[in-house]
């Protein structure tokens, strides 16, 4: 009589298995309270079509938006963290990678693949926000480095979306070696004469602003996005002072001279081809 | 006036108690050379014993010592002719990085260096050891001078970390740095560079891009400091000697890791205790590290450069 009383207890559908449940349908936007359904959202690359926030997305959504049909090679999609340091806080940090591989189904904070924007070739590596923060320990740095010797290999150029509080803590030492790891590929990039252009999106801060999402021939990044080396909190327990409206903000750091130019991702894909098609033969 | 650290008191106390001793045998014109040769040995086994059983943490205290040698101090003693260069021709001087030609056994070098302050004002006034853009910016420079006149670039690492204050976002600190990074990796003369103090993270790496990096005994390097680290990951200060452990960010523990290419020792006790000797040891090391570089050819030195950090990682496939 088991279509009665039930057997397993508690809900066993795992979440990518579920219906999508009606209050998935509708996107509220989170600065300007506008609601909007969530194909409309999807249609308008993420961004509101009140106030034009942009909502932070994962590499998913961007190859999605970037590459032609969706069609991409993924570069080293297996690799995994170690644990060299053996390093606990409150927790281990092989449990904490296992729960967040669990909880987002990525290996990691970045993915990088091969594919064709507007039918020109590119290697796009992707931060993912929701992996740990996108912090890089390393295996965002050598996925990185091998996308960029994939690039000189193939004489293809590099377009690197960053989004991440920096450096990993639980890989220490490591972790800041990647910013030297990455830079390295970038002076081989740049003597190779290989475009690299740098999309800093909200948020890219830390170790990641130092080293390889401020060395584009081109920084670029999206509305309002929050960049900057040291975090807003630090700096306000530093100074000792409320920091002024806009501070780190894309438009303030374009302003300071450090982004080339801000673009709207829904224009993201168009902009990155007529750039490509003015300056890159290849 | 000494600062002491804790695990320095019994040792400090022995020393005391050994002078009282000869300065009484002196007053009364005895001889005690037996029983403070005894004593002394003890002295010399307490050391020892004390600073091969530091933890991290103790390390970390060691490297910030106030009486520790700072750059100038070593500059002072294994250089002749430092010719000072100020400023990265943009915005300014800063004061928390210096830098300059000079020679070391007669060999010309630009040796560079982060600056921390002795007193109060002098702390002020080298902005704690805090570089902001401008001080990556002329450390460039000068790294590219030296470059063009095809000379050695010294860098010697000792950092709470780059300034995180509202001007240096402003000047763009990240750029800096990054730039740093990239141009070292490229630059055509040999790079030596020597944690001496603190190596706390991007500030550290901005001036460590090197051919050889080597930390004396008693530093520590890595990607944030154990305060730092205490309070994000335990979200609370008192976690510091935990989180130095955790970061294993000794000279030993970053050899090990195959994360820098080498120790140097410091006289027993610290650097602290004798500056001229621990000069000495350091201006060996530079001297043998510049022979074995310069038998190299520029292209490979940099392709070396390149691959050494490039297998810096661990992942699993």
């Amino acid at each position: 009589m088991s279509w009665f009383t039930r057997k397993d207890k508690g809900i066993q559908t795992p979440t990518e298995a579920k219906r999508e449940a009606p209050d998935g349908l509708w996107y509220k936007c989170p600065d300007c309270g506008k609601i909007m359904h969530t194909r409309e959202h999807k249609l308008l690359a993420y961004t509101c079509s009140n106030c034009n926030y942009h909502e932070r997305i994962g590499s998913q959504e961007y190859f999605e938006l970037l590459f032609d049909d969706t069609l991409y090679t993924e570069l080293d999609a297996k690799m995994s963290s170690g644990d060299p340091l053996h390093f606990t806080d409150t927790k281990a940090y092989p449990d904490r990678i296992r729960a967040t591989e669990k909880k987002t189904g990525l290996k990691d904070a970045v993915r990088t693949g091969h594919g064709k924007v507007n039918g020109r070739d590119l290697v796009v590596a992707c931060m993912d926000f929701g992996f740990i923060g996108g912090s890089m320990g390393s295996v965002v740095g050598e996925k990185i480095a091998r996308a960029m010797d994939y690039s000189l290999a193939h004489r293809i150029p590099f377009l690197m979306i960053s989004k991440s509080g920096g450096a990993r803590m639980m890989e220490a030492g490591f972790s800041l070696m990647q910013m030297a790891k990455t830079s390295a590929k970038i002076a081989l990039l740049d003597k190779a004469g290989i475009p690299y252009i740098s999309l800093l999106t909200d948020p890219t801060t830390g170790g990641v602003t130092a080293s390889f999402a401020m060395l584009g021939d081109f920084n670029i990044s999206e509305p309002g996005a929050l960049i900057g080396f040291a975090g807003p909190r630090v700096i306000r327990e530093t100074i000792g002072k409320d920091l002024p409206k806009g501070f780190q903000s894309a438009e303030f750091v374009q302003e300071h001279g450090f982004l080339d130019f801000i673009v709207d991702r829904k224009e993201l894909k168009d902009r990155l081809a007529s750039l490509l098609d003015i300056i890159w033969k290849g | 006036m000494r600062t002491l650290l804790d695990f320095e008191r019994p040792i400090a106390e022995l020393e005391a108690r050994i002078e009282e001793m000869k300065r009484l045998a002196a007053e009364k014109d005895l001889d005690v050379s037996s029983a403070t040769a005894v004593l002394e040995e003890q002295l010399i086994d307490l050391k020892k014993e004390t600073f091969r059983n530091l933890t991290r943490w103790q390390r970390v205290q060691l490297s910030r010592h106030p009486d520790r040698p700072y750059s100038l101090d070593y500059i002072q003693r294994i250089c002749d002719d430092f010719i000072e260069i100020h400023g990265d021709r943009q915005v300014g001087d800063d004061k928390a990085i210096v830098g300059g030609f000079a020679k070391i056994d007669g060999r010309p070098v630009m040796i560079i260096g982060q600056q921390k302050g002795r007193n109060t004002k002098d702390r002020q006034f080298r902005n704690f050891g805090m570089p902001n853009p401008e001080g990556y910016r002329k450390a460039l420079r000068l790294m590219k001078m030296a470059e063009k006149f095809g000379v050695p670039v010294i860098s010697l690492i000792d950092t709470p970390g780059a300034y995180p204050g509202l001007e240096a976002e402003e000047r763009g600190q990240g750029e800096a740095i990054a730039r740093n990074l990239r141009e070292m990796f490229v630059l055509q003369v040999p790079v030596i560079c020597v944690v001496i103090g603190e190596g706390a993270s991007g500030g550290a790496l901005g001036i460590a891009i090197g051919d050889q990096v080597l930390m004396l005994e008693n530093t520590w390097y890595s990607v944030i400091s154990p305060e730092s680290c205490s309070s994000i990951l335990w979200r609370s200060w008192d976690y510091k000697e935990q989180a130095a452990e955790a970061l294993k960010l000794t000279a030993s523990d970053m050899m090990g890791n195959g994360l820098v290419d080498g120790i140097i020792p410091e006289p027993l006790g610290g650097a602290h205790l004798d500056y001229d000797a621990a000069s000495e040891i350091l201006k060996a090391e530079i001297l043998l590290q510049l022979d074995k570089l310069e038998a190299i050819p520029a292209e490979r030195r940099i392709d070396q450069r390149i691959e050494k950090f490039s297998g810096m990682g661990v992942f699993v496939e």
